[in-house]
C-alpha cells in the first residue's frame, strides 16, 4: 500500500460508512427523435432504482448484456454522471454533494483504453499524475515500478500509445488507475476485446489488487467466468434494473440453475448473449 | 491551515498537469504547428500588402504606419485564435481521444483545470505572436518603426489575455454541448469579438451600435493599446488608459467564463454528453 493510499483512507470520514452505497439510483436519457414530431423526445431508462452496498475489500462483480446499464452505474459513481433520483456514496461521501472528495478515492478503467494516442505510455501516466496532486519527483520511479507490475516492457515505455496493442493499452490503463492509489477501483468490462492471453494477463493483475491493497472493486463485465473467479458477490443487472447481488453459489441455487448463464435466464427470461430487441439496441446507445 | 495549503499545493500541482500535457503534445505535433504557422504568416501578408496595393492604385497615405497598424491586427487576431483554439481543445480534443471522462473525474478543480490551459495557452500564443510580429514586420516588409515600444505592447497583450481567457472558457462550453458543431462556433466568438473592436480599422468608423459594443470588448483596448506603443511609442503609464478597462473586464470575465463552463459541465453530465461517442 502507497502512501497516497495510506493517507486516503486515514483521511475516510467515516470508518463504519460502507465502501459503496447505492440506494434507489435512477437515470434516463433523452434523445431527439424525429419520427415521433420535430421537436419530440424519446426516454430511455438506463438505471431504474438500484440499490445495493458494497464493504470495504469486497468485490463485486455486475453481470449483464450491452446496453443493460453497467457503464451508467461506473459513470454515476464516478461522478461523471447525475442521477435523477436516488443516491450513491462512497464511503459516506455522495457523489453529487461530495463530487471532489469522491474522485479522490475513485479511479476507473473501461472498455477503451483512452490516452492521447502520440503520447507515450509514460507521459500519459505522468500528466495524468499531476491531476491527483502527485508531484513529478513522486512518480520518476513509481510510474517504472507500476508499469513493471502490470507487465508493460520497459523498452516500450516511450513508444507512442498508438504504436501498442489493446492488450498493452489496457495494461497501461489498469497501471493509470492504480497510480493514484484508489480505495474504490471501477472496472467496467476491462478485458472485452482483449486477446485470451491479454486477457489472462489483466484478470490475473485484478487479482494480484485484490490481495495487496486494500481496494474495493466494482467489476462491471458480461463475462461470467470473469464474474465468478474474481468477485465474491455478483449481480444480475437487466434493462436497468438490479435483478440480484449474490455469491454466484447462492444465485445459482435461488434460481435452481447448475450456472450462471442458466441464472442469468432464470432471472431475465433471456439467453446472456442475446441482443435480440430492437429496444436493447438503442438502449446501448445511451447506457 | 495545513490541510489547506496541502491542497493548494495538489491543485497547483495539478495545473501544472494541464501545462505538462500540452507541452507534450506541442512536441509531438511540432510540424503540424510548423505548418499552421506558415499559414498564419500567409494570411497576414494578405492583409498587410493591402495598404501597399492602395498605394499603388493611387490611395494616398503613409503606407509604412498603415502596414504596421494592419499588422498589429492580424497579430492580435491570430493570437486570439490561439486561445480560444487551446481552450476549445479543452473539450474537443480531449473528448477526441476519449481522454475527457478521465480528466474530469479527477480530484482537480475546474478552475485550476482551466488555469493550467490557460497558462500554456498564453504562453505558446505570446511565443508565436511575437514571432508572426517579427516574420512579417523585419523579414518580409522591413518596416520601420523607430519609436516602438515593444515591453509596454507586450505587457498590454498579456493584460488583455486575462479577459481573452476568460471569454474563451466560455467558448470552450460549446463542444461540451455541441461535439460536432461547437467547436466551429469559437470562430464565430473570434470574429465577432475582432470585428467591432477595430481590428484593421478605428473604431470611429463603425455604426454607432457596434461602438457600444467595442466598449465592452478587451480587444478594442488591447489593439489600440499595443498600436499607442507601437507606432507613438507611448510608455506605461499613457496606457494606464486602456490597461485599466483590461484589468475591469478580466475581473469580471474570467470568474463568469468558470461559472458559464460549469453550468455547461453540469447540463454534460445530466444528459450523459461527457461520452467519447457524445
Amino acid at each position: 500500500m502507497t502512501n497516497i493510499q495510506q493517507a486516503a483512507i486515514e483521511a475516510l470520514p467515516r470508518r463504519t460508512a460502507p465502501a459503496v452505497d447505492v440506494r434507489d439510483l435512477s437515470k434516463e436519457f433523452r434523445r431527439r427523435d424525429r419520427k415521433l414530431g420535430r421537436f419530440a423526445h424519446r426516454k430511455r431508462v438506463a438505471l431504474d432504482g438500484v440499490s445495493f452496498t458494497m464493504q470495504r475489500g469486497e468485490t463485486v462483480a455486475i453481470l449483464g448484456q450491452n446496453g443493460s446499464g453497467k457503464s451508467t452505474l461506473v459513470r454515476l459513481l464516478s461522478t461523471l454522471l447525475l442521477p435523477d433520483g436516488g443516491s450513491a456514496e462512497i464511503f459516506g461521501h455522495d457523489v453529487v454533494r461530495d463530487a471532489r472528495a469522491v474522485r479522490r478515492l475513485v479511479n476507473r478503467v473501461s472498455v477503451e483504453a483512452s490516452f492521447f494516442k502520440k503520447m507515450s505510455s509514460s507521459e500519459n501516466l505522468g500528466y495524468a499524475s499531476r491531476y491527483y496532486g502527485m508531484t513529478s519527483r513522486q512518480t520518476r520511479d513509481l510510474i517504472p515500478q507500476i508499469l513493471g507490475r502490470v507487465g508493460f516492457p520497459p523498452d516500450r515505455r516511450d513508444e507512442p500509445m498508438e504504436s501498442l496493442s489493446r492488450g498493452m493499452q489496457q495494461k497501461v490503463a489498469l497501471a493509470r488507475a492504480l497510480l493514484t492509489s484508489p480505495v474504490v477501483l471501477l472496472l467496467d468490462e476491462p478485458t472485452t476485446g482483449l486477446d485470451p492471453r491479454s486477457k489472462l494477463e489483466v484478470q490475473e493483475f485484478i487479482r494480484e489488487i485484490r490481495s495487496s491493497h486494500d481496494s474495493t472493486i466494482l467489476l462491471c463485465t458480461h463475462d461470467l467466468a470473469e464474474a465468478e473467479t474474481l468477485a465474491e458477490r455478483v449481480g444480475i443487472l437487466d434493462r436497468g434494473q438490479l435483478l440480484a447481488v449474490e455469491p454466484a453459489d447462492a444465485l445459482r441455487r435461488r434460481f435452481g440453475a447448475t450456472t450462471l448463464e442458466e441464472a442469468f435466464f432464470a432471472a431475465t427470461g433471456r439467453a446472456f448473449e442475446a441482443d435480440d430487441e430492437e429496444d436493447d439496441e438503442d438502449r446501448e446507445v445511451f447506457a | 491551515m495545513k490541510a489547506v495549503l496541502g491542497n493548494m499545493r495538489a491543485e497547483l500541482v495539478g495545473a501544472g498537469g494541464v501545462v505538462e500535457r500540452n507541452a507534450y503534445l506541442t512536441k509531438r505535433y511540432i510540424w503540424w504547428d510548423v505548418a499552421w504557422f506558415v499559414w498564419t504568416v500567409a494570411n497576414t501578408l494578405t492583409i498587410v500588402f493591402i495598404a501597399k496595393g492602395i498605394e499603388a492604385t493611387g490611395g494616398s497615405l503613409d503606407v509604412n504606419e498603415t502596414m504596421t497598424t494592419l499588422l498589429i491586427g492580424a497579430v492580435v487576431w491570430a493570437y486570439l485564435g490561439i486561445l480560444f483554439e487551446f481552450l476549445m481543445e479543452t473539450v474537443a480534443w480531449e473528448r477526441w481521444e476519449g481522454t475527457i471522462e478521465y480528466t474530469f473525474m479527477a480530484p482537480l478543480s475546474r478552475a485550476m483545470h482551466l488555469a493550467g490551459q490557460g497558462v500554456f495557452a498564453i504562453a505558446y500564443g505570446l511565443v508565436r505572436a511575437i514571432f508572426l510580429f517579427c516574420v512579417c514586420a523585419f523579414v518580409f516588409f522591413s518596416l520601420s518603426i523607430p519609436d516602438a515600444k515593444y515591453f509596454p505592447a507586450f505587457v498590454v497583450l498579456v493584460v488583455a489575455s486575462i479577459s481573452f481567457i476568460g471569454i474563451g472558457m466560455m467558448m470552450s462550453v460549446l463542444p461540451l454541448i455541441s461535439p460536432e458543431k461547437g467547436t466551429q462556433l469559437g470562430f464565430v466568438a473570434q470574429g465577432t469579438l475582432l470585428v467591432v473592436s477595430g481590428v484593421y480599422y478605428p473604431v470611429s468608423v463603425l455604426p454607432e451600435w457596434m461602438q457600444w459594443i467595442a466598449k465592452v470588448s478587451p480587444a478594442t483596448y488591447a489593439l489600440d493599446g499595443i498600436r499607442k506603443a507601437i507606432l507613438e511609442g507611448q510608455g506605461l503609464s499613457a496606457l494606464w488608459s486602456d490597461l485599466w478597462p483590461l484589468l475591469l473586464i478580466g475581473f469580471v470575465s474570467i470568474p463568469l467564463g468558470l461559472w458559464v463552463f460549469q453550468r455547461g459541465e453540469q447540463y454534460a453530465k445530466r444528459h450523459g454528453k461527457l461520452k467519447r461517442s457524445g
